[in-house]
């Protein structure tokens, strides 16, 4: 295996940005991440960027996106109609594989043009679950509604999640939802889509961001203290949420065991938990215990699909580069109730 | 200021009439068993009962061909409420619950609603029964919503449904379900971005105006905001001129190919725009198609009523200038 790391990183997050586009979006973390990595654009060997066309509702969005990350003279380029943090595991694919020995990552989304909660609705079934129209929401709150009813978790134990989620964004120039709160007061609140909150649900976001990996000895020349992609792996559900015990997550188990996580030992964790009770869920099956859990805000402070997943990879990174961490965990789900998920384990030298 | 306002534009993505499914056989026996108030499972390797039925094993991908009918009675494992039905999505149109819904007999849940007045009449536990459409159709919503038991029994939500024909597995209609039409609308509002923005009310004036990259001199006309060749952002803006060359050309002969389509046969070119170094493509009118060559100078012509819209450029029409040299396009043909 060839030592990869992260070497820089950048991200932009807005609520319901109504001047830029999504490929305008894209500009700036791809300067900056570029910039950051102490790489020319044409010398990275791969760029691989990960987007949705139902967010802006037209096809080949991420063919647009391509003006924005510099494709010309052609690059090596591919895409995933994904979370970026799985263009990530692609270009650790490409870079294990020989083919090159850096990448460029990239994500993007606008969820502010339509009611994305209702637009997920399309990755279910499409006989029997999505006529009925379940958002991402509905869904999660079945799962959530599965946990107290079948495991010792309550309802302040899902407050406590959000109330620290808020607290941490404050901190985080890049939340878009922060707060000084605490879980009595949450637990005040209406109970939006019973069993959960507004704080339980992370915001409607739009955003990007932007990673460049390398691989061994450049790695090291260009990044003071690059953060080391230890493992990563990911696994998928079964689609049918009846099949599955929806108290725990079997995927993200087996996803955290193959990237080497269940010998625990993190400093820190960034979880996308885009629900209270993801996290609960994600901490029991990663055994994440001692860990800082996503010091961020996490994704209950911003979450702009599509690179929201990246984004915990490169919060971690950052904070390893940084000294502030010696090794962490990050992870991203896709589907409903946590169907897919990817699980990076990082570490500093 | 009304000039940095952003353009947004309503879209809808929408397949007309629906996208119209096979069903296959699992699904075909659980849509007519909902058209007859029935509803059909199917045993897993393990031997649970699974409810909507696959024909594959969900854990190892198995054949499954052992039918079962559950219920009709079941219980509620999980619930959720929904507070503000969207109209043209739900098919109920007050607050109703999503549940996870296991009917007796069955192992695995199924995803349906569950209609009952207030979020305070659900648990996790509850025991429901079907309430079915009063015609059905052989579709998911044939089983309108699950209620509480009770509710069903004194008949007040159902919708005289007669199930004569549950007990004996024959359908009234003979016919298997094998497909449906499911439809599918998404709305949205689409901002056009800063530099479309700034082009397109650039357009209002009669104005064509292109951005480029500091330290660049290639002009993008239309502009994307950024510079393809190294993604930096184009921040400086140039105003192009309204003349241009056919770099290249198609003749359409076919009529129709969309409603703003000119009548046929038409010129559609690439025109490089004096000070634009990218080229625009739009009609050529005002020659004889057979005419229309490459190194052809053209002019723009504009719609009297000018807007932020980019078809209020009608089409180019030829200046009166000699063709260009083939050399001073030679790159963009």
């Amino acid at each position: 295996m060839r030592d990869v790391a992260v070497i820089s990183f950048a991200q932009e997050t807005a609520d319901k940005d109504r001047e830029r586009n999504e490929v305008e979006f894209i500009i700036p973390v791809v300067q900056e991440a570029v910039r950051a990595s102490g790489l020319a654009r044409h010398d990275i060997g791969f760029t691989i960027s990960g987007s949705c066309d139902y967010l802006s509702g037209g096809p080949f969005t991420f063919v647009q996106g391509l003006d924005a990350a510099g494709a010309w003279p052609p690059v090596k380029e591919s895409h995933v109609e994904m979370d970026a943090a799985w263009a990530l595991y692609e270009a650790w694919v490409a870079i294990q594989a020989g083919e090159v020995d850096s990448a460029l990552i990239y994500g993007f989304g606008k969820s502010s043009l339509t009611d994305v909660h209702q637009v997920f609705n399309l990755q279910n079934d499409p006989y029997t679950v999505a006529p009925l129209w379940p958002s991402t929401v509905s869904l999660a709150a079945l799962q959530a509604s599965a946990l107290l009813a079948g495991s010792d978790v309550t309802e302040r134990d899902l407050a406590e999640v959000a109330a620290r989620s808020r607290r941490d964004s404050l901190d985080n120039p890049y939340a878009i939802v922060g707060e000084d709160v605490d879980a009595d007061t949450l637990l005040a609140r209406p109970l939006t889509y019973a069993p959960l909150r507004d704080a339980d649900v992370a915001p409607v976001t739009d955003g990007s961001a932007a990673i460049v990996i390398a691989a061994d000895d450049l790695a090291r020349e260009l990044c003071e203290r690059p953060a080391w992609i230890r493992g990563i792996d990911h696994r998928i559900d079964a689609p049918h949420i009846g099949t599955r015990d929806l108290t725990t997550c079997v995927s993200a188990r087996r996803a955290g065991e193959e990237a080497g996580a269940l010998q625990g030992g993190f400093d820190i964790a960034e979880l996308h938990a885009q629900f209270s009770h993801d996290e609960l869920i994600l901490r029991d099956v990663l055994g994440l215990d001692g860990a800082t859990i996503n010091p961020s805000g996490g994704a209950l402070g911003a979450n702009p699909l599509m690179a929201s997943g990246l984004i915990r990879i490169g919060e971690v990174a950052r904070r390893i580069s940084a000294g502030d961490a010696g090794r962490g965990l990050a992870h991203a789900t896709q589907g409903a109730c946590l169907q897919q998920n990817l699980v990076c384990v990082m570490e500093g030298e | 200021m009304a000039t940095t306002e952003p353009l947004i534009e309503h879209h809808v993505l929408e397949y007309p009439g629906g996208y119209t499914r096979s069903l296959g056989t699992a699904l075909s026996r659980y849509l007519t068993g909902l058209r007859a108030g029935r509803i059909v499972g199917v045993r897993t390797v393990d031997g649970r009962v699974m409810v909507p039925p696959t024909e594959y094993d969900p854990e190892t991908g198995a054949d499954l061909d052992e039918y079962v009918e559950v219920g009709p009675a079941g219980v509620v494992e999980a619930w959720t409420w929904v507070a503000e039905p969207v109209a043209g999505k739900h098919h109920l149109t007050k607050p109703f619950a999503f549940a996870l819904v296991r009917p007796d007999g069955a192992d695995i849940p199924m995803v349906h609603v569950v209609d009952v007045a207030s979020p305070d009449d659900m648990s996790v536990g509850m025991r429901v029964m079907p309430r079915w459409a009063p015609e059905r159709v052989g579709y998911v919503t044939d089983l309108n919503a699950w209620v509480p038991e009770g509710d069903a029994a004194d008949g007040s939500a159902g919708g005289g449904v007669d199930r004569q024909g549950a007990g004996g597995g024959v359908d009234h209609q003979a016919e298997p379900v094998t497909g449906i039409t499911v439809p599918i609308r998404l709305e949205y509002e689409i901002n056009a971005g800063r530099a479309s923005s700034k082009y397109l009310r650039g357009m209002a004036e009669g104005k064509l105006i292109g951005q480029k990259a500091v330290g660049s001199d290639a002009v993008y006309l239309p502009p994307r905001g950024s510079d393809p060749t190294t993604g930096a952002p184009t921040e400086i803006e140039v105003e192009v001129s309204q003349i241009g060359t056919v770099t290249t050309f198609c003749i359409t002969n076919i009529a129709g190919l969309s409603e703003s389509a000119p009548e046929v046969p038409y010129i559609a070119a690439q025109i490089l725009l004096d000070g634009a170094n990218t080229p625009y493509l739009g009609l050529v009118q005002g020659i004889a198609v057979d005419d229309c060559r490459m190194g052809l100078r053209v002019k723009a012509v504009w719609d009297e009523n000018l807007r932020p819209d980019a078809r209020c450029l009608k089409w180019f029409e030829p200046n009166g200038e000699p063709d260009a040299a083939y050399d001073t396009y030679r790159e963009y043909a």
